[in-house]
């Protein structure tokens, strides 16, 4: 088993020796978190509370919020012990940190958020079993240094936050006609006033609040992500060779 | 596949779409009369935002516009989408449900040819699911409604400036949603049916809308746009197990003819499942997927939580249709099973 570990240890240390040059390497982490791989529209992990828990904006926020704080914390607990983790049972050792930090946010936002816990309910302590959690432990905190593998953790979280806050925020439109209701279960009851009611007189648009419009949202965002990250590389494409055109 | 020989001359999408739209023309002639003629201006803007869904879809994924636009299905699909909304339906819902059935379950999934799902029956689904009060309220017949509503009433009702006028005063339970209810309150199946909206076989003037599509249905049948099978193995399935439950309990089970004559059984018989996107192509395939329906629509009808099933059998059977190809191909001659 030592065997095992001495042989993949330098190739890690290597690897990040390799990458370990910070201004790229940190801008990086920060753009494949938020776009290139991003978590909620590209690598698709995660999809249970993304389609579940986004009903309105700040339900799909704060649950994003919630995981990006585990992600962040648990790849920064993983990164330091790395290499002492046997690779045979490094999941249930990961899963054991990741089960660990959930439930201290969990009972921390029993203890401080307590309407909030009550309408994320089931789907918090669920974020243990949240397969992007344990899928940045074992594709880059294992591998990684501990101020990387945090950033990563807490980027993709935040990358997913957003996709939860966006479909969240398009669906509570659409179905409910508001726009951050339940944001007093956060702030508490004086915040009520920031509720928005986007469209008047709304009689409502059933079909997005129900699970069917989780999914048709979904893959409409999917789209529009693929279509513009489509338009950038055909206008990467075309740039050129209208320089090529102008320089002979 | 469907099978050989592959003889041309077949007519072209659009002279089929026009000959469809002919089938229709007495079953809409039938609703202007038992419904008054605010159908029409529904269909017209079923039409409208079809065809400027359809130009807008094609322009954004870069198709040629005007071959696909003149193709008709845009068209047809509208048409059989407001046939299905109540007579007096908002405009908004008119255009809510048109945008969706072209817009996602036709052009999204890569226009005509393309769609797994029938596109008029998506829109349907969408509508009913999100607004159930509005689409479970059907006008009553001209006959029997207390309220003599003129045509300019009806667009009052269809353009929102109903001025107070209540949907519910003009309004009544269909046949199939009144015998749901009434037989939750243990009446009998005889004592429902004598009420005023119940006609001789199916409903009291919608009848007549239902006689016309079969008329329609058989334009389609001698023209060869349709074979038979998908038609008679759905209505006569849903007549062989609505007849069982008959036989065996006639007190809570409805006549087999009523459930023939009412509710969307004729329009789906003939109009609906007979889309050659979304169904299957294997004539024994066309045999299963109607049986399929027809045994789903009569389970949501008695069942069910909605007054009538055959959308939601429509778009579940849809789902079916890869396997129900792929299982029912035919022996290709010369080969050993």
């Amino acid at each position: 088993m030592s065997e095992i570990n001495q042989e993949i240890t330098p190739e890690v240390a290597q690897k990040t020796e390799v990458k370990a040059q910070p201004k790229v390497f940190y801008s990086e982490i920060v753009e494949n978190g938020l776009w290139k791989q991003n978590p909620g529209l590209v690598q698709l992990l995660g999809l249970c509370p993304t389609l579940a828990m986004t009903v309105s904006l700040v339900n799909g926020f704060s649950l994003g919020v919630m995981t990006a704080l585990v992600m962040a914390a648990s790849n920064a607990s993983v990164a330091p012990i790395r290499q002492w983790v046997p690779t045979e049972i490094r999941i249930p050792v990961f899963i054991l940190i990741i089960a660990a930090l959930v439930t201290m946010i969990d009972l921390s936002m029993h203890a401080y958020l307590q309407s909030l816990h009550a309408v994320l309910g089931i789907f918090i302590p669920l974020i243990v079993t949240n397969c992007i959690v344990l899928a940045r432990v074992e594709a880059f905190a294992a591998k990684n240094p501990v101020v990387p593998s945090a950033l990563d953790g807490f980027m993709m979280g935040f990358g997913l936050a957003l996709v939860l806050a966006t479909l969240g925020g398009v669906r509570e439109i659409i179905g409910k006609g508001t726009l951050f209701s339940g944001i007093d279960l956060v702030f508490g009851p004086s915040a009520k006033s920031l509720v928005l009611n986007v469209i008047p007189d709304y009689q409502g648009f059933l079909l997005a609040i129900l699970p069917p419009g989780a999914f048709i949202g979904l893959a409409l965002l999917i789209a529009v992500r693929n279509w513009m990250a489509q338009r950038k590389v055909a206008r990467e494409a075309a740039a050129p060779t209208s320089a090529n055109l102008v320089a002979p | 596949m469907s099978r050989s020989p592959y003889l041309s001359g077949a007519p072209s999408v659009s002279v089929i779409m026009v000959k469809v739209m002919l089938a229709l023309v007495p079953a809409i002639a039938a609703y202007v009369w038992v419904f008054g003629a605010g159908i029409l201006v529904v269909l017209a803007l079923a039409s409208v935002t079809a065809l400027a869904a359809e130009a807008l879809m094609l322009k954004l994924r870069n198709r040629p516009i005007k071959p696909f636009l003149m193709d008709g299905s845009a068209l047809l699909a509208a048409w059989l989408l407001a046939l299905s909304l109540p007579p007096l339906a908002p405009w908004w819902l008119v255009v809510v449900g048109t945008l969706f059935a072209i817009v996602i379950a036709k052009q999204l999934y890569g226009g005509l040819g393309y769609n797994p799902f029938n596109p008029a029956m998506v829109g349907y689904a969408v509508l009913l699911i999100s607004f159930p009060v509005i689409m479970t309220h059907w006008p009553a017949p001209l006959e029997l409604a207390q309220a003599n509503l003129s045509f300019a009433n009806q667009l009052q009702y269809i353009f929102g400036a109903s001025n107070g006028l209540s949907l519910d005063a003009v309004s009544m339970a269909t046949p199939l949603d009144y015998l749901k209810t009434q037989l939750t309150l243990h009446h009998s199946v005889q004592e429902i049916t004598s009420a005023p909206q119940f006609g001789l076989l199916g409903a009291q003037g919608g009848e007549w809308v239902v006689g016309a599509y079969l008329l329609g249905g058989l334009y389609l049948l001698q023209q060869r746009l349709i074979t038979w099978h998908l038609p008679t193995a759905f209505l006569s399935v849903l007549a062989l197990i609505a007849g069982a439950f008959y036989l065996v309990d006639a007190t809570h089970f409805a006549h087999p003819l009523f459930h023939l004559f009412t509710g969307a059984s004729m329009l789906g018989a003939f109009f609906i499942i007979t889309d050659p996107v979304s169904g299957p192509t294997t004539p024994k395939g066309k045999l299963v997927f109607a049986a399929g329906i027809a045994v789903l629509t009569y389970l949501i009808r008695v069942y069910g939580g909605y007054p009538d099933g055959v959308a939601f059998s429509v778009l579940l059977m849809n789902m079916c249709v890869p396997l129900i190809d792929a299982w029912t191909q035919p022996r290709v001659f010369g080969h050993k099973k």
